[in-house]
């Protein structure tokens, strides 16, 4: 599946919620299920701090693709981690680059990608995009 | 909101007082709101956001420049804006009232024009571990820059100054105390008199951080003998970008000017400039006259309640939440000093604050979660952060106990 292919599979799983409380249920489920990045990477230098919660973020080129992993130490913040990995993991860098990640604002959760929310979600979105740059650069 | 008694116990009619609040009728998320979060920023009644559109509408011109009707007419508005403070908290004269941006703005102004004179290497500041972001750096940076040494009075476990090891800290090297007198973060009154008079045993000036206090409480800097008090307009009901230096006037004659320009001045040539009087001298460019003018109003709106209902009815409010909060399983209430005000912080066992907040915004429950720009005193206490509910006198009792059953619904959804 392509990303776009991805995020319509998400906006269609996040259709059957009737308001938000099984949205943010689904999102927490999502947060609880094992945790998502290495320990050995859960190191400074993967941070990516928000103002209230923080995200790990690791990424590795295999065979042209790149492989994210990563994690929060708050739950819901988890969730919508999760949900980014899942889009954007597994694919090469210039799909990355080029994604728009419209399918957030369509399951509803855009205020979670506003800067006034803090929770560092922007700002691992931004590296994600980064790293895939510096991934392409690298290759050409 | 659910309807209440018109009268508490206290004296407060909140009917009435709900009414005069236009933004306490918005829903957040479908829900009504309710706002908890009054340590951060208070609403503003009516009456502030009228004199603020009058001033515009019928008032606007600059002040202390112009010989034009509407200048001289704003000119004295603006000064009784000044005289309504300095009514407030008892200051002996109205120029020992400077209008600043914030208390932020307050403490930068008083620890680089203090730093500038009277502090040099070796010398020490002494602040409380208890201290908002904002009353710790401008007094490290004066530190770093001056070779000074920036000391910290220790807290116990419930939030409390340890007044043995304050008085241990004042020494012959310290310049100047900074303290607050009630923490954002944990609601603790400090008792400021005491602290002051400690200070003053050895000629010690201390600057008071008052911006969670003036919401809350009456305070007669005169009284407390004060040195420098200092205040936000926002968090007492008026605007935001406006706040208040009071300082004896022996220490703002003393101090030199903060930023220059237009308005504090005598007399400039290109090689001497002689500044103007105070307060005029800290209060360099067009100030923020609507914001004074709005802040006078807001001021005025609080004594007609009266700041001692306004208070017994917080304590009404603080009990309630407290002992209904002591009730939930894992919940830790961090701060609990003796005298408190109406600032509740916890944390849930095993849960993020972030996630909790999530939840209560979704139910258009307002609280602040965080470090609350506190981080030290969250390394005191080894947690990321709290959640924070922070009252005024417009919540109620209903409100809190819709906030508990949000809190408990959250605390199930996570788990």
């Amino acid at each position: 599946m392509n990303i776009e292919e991805i995020e319509n599979e998400i906006i269609e799983e996040f259709e059957v919620f009737e308001d938000w409380m099984g949205k943010y249920e689904y999102l927490i489920d999502l947060g609880k299920s094992l945790p998502l990045i290495e320990e050995k990477y859960k190191t400074e230098d993967k941070l990516i701090k928000g103002c209230q919660s923080q995200v790990w973020m690791n990424s590795e080129l295999q065979d042209g693709k790149v492989i994210y992993t990563a994690d929060s130490d708050a739950i819901i913040t988890k969730g919508m981690v999760a949900l980014m990995v899942r889009v954007l993991s597994n694919h090469t860098p210039d799909e990355i680059i080029n994604s728009k990640l419209d399918f957030v604002e369509k399951i509803g959760l855009t205020k979670h990608l506003s800067p006034t929310r803090s929770n560092g979600l922007v700002s691992m979105i931004k590296q994600m995009k980064l790293d895939a740059i510096t991934y392409k650069e690298f290759k050409s | 909101m659910t309807q209440s008694k018109t009268i508490t116990k206290s004296g407060i009619d909140i009917i009435k007082i709900r009414a005069d609040f236009p933004i306490l009728s918005k829903k957040i998320n479908g829900k009504p709101l309710i706002y908890f979060d009054n340590g951060a920023t208070a609403q503003k009644p009516k009456l502030v956001i009228d004199a603020i559109d009058y001033y515009y509408k019928n008032q606007n011109a600059n002040v202390h420049r112009g010989v034009h009707t509407l200048s001289q007419e704003i000119t004295v508005a603006y000064e009784n804006a000044r005289a309504t403070i300095q009514k407030h908290i008892n200051a002996l004269h109205a120029h020992e009232i400077v209008f600043t941006k914030g208390t932020t703005d307050s403490i930068n102004l008083v620890a680089s024009s203090f730093g500038k004179k009277f502090i040099s290497e070796g010398d020490e500041v002494l602040v409380s571990a208890m201290e908002h972001h904002s009353n710790i750096l401008p007094w490290q940076q004066v530190c770093e820059e001056k070779g000074a040494i920036l000391k910290v009075i220790p807290i116990n476990e419930n939030g409390e100054l340890i007044v043995s090891e304050y008085k241990r800290l004042l020494t012959n090297k310290t310049k100047i105390v900074a303290i607050a007198h009630i923490s954002n973060t944990l609601g603790t009154i400090n008792n400021i008199e005491e602290l002051i008079a400690l200070a003053h045993v050895k000629n010690i000036p201390v600057l008071v951080d008052g911006a969670q206090a003036i919401p809350h409480t009456p305070v007669n800097v005169q009284l407390l003998s004060a040195d420098f008090y200092v205040f936000s307009g926002h968090k007492v009901f008026g605007p935001t970008g406006v706040g208040i230096l009071y300082g004896k006037e022996k220490w703002l004659n003393e101090l030199p000017p903060y930023q220059v320009g237009g308005g504090t001045i005598k007399t400039v040539t290109f090689e001497k400039t002689e500044y103007a009087d105070l307060p005029l001298k800290f209060e360099a460019g067009t100030p923020h006259i609507e914001g004074g003018i709005g802040l006078a109003a807001a001021i005025d709106y609080i004594n007609e309640i009266g700041l001692k209902n306004i208070a017994a009815y917080e304590h009404e409010l603080l009990v309630h939440a407290t002992q209904a909060l002591e009730k939930i399983a894992g919940v830790k209430i961090i701060g609990k000093a003796k005298e408190k005000a109406s600032v509740i912080s916890f944390v849930v066992d095993g849960l993020h604050p972030f996630d909790l907040g999530t939840i209560l915004d979704q139910l258009g429950i307002a609280v602040r979660t965080g470090h609350h720009c506190t981080q030290p005193l969250m390394n005191f206490y080894s947690i990321p952060g709290t959640i924070r509910a922070s009252f005024a006198f417009y919540n109620t009792k209903e409100e809190i106990d819709v906030f508990i059953e949000g809190l408990q619904r959250a605390i199930t959804m996570l788990r």
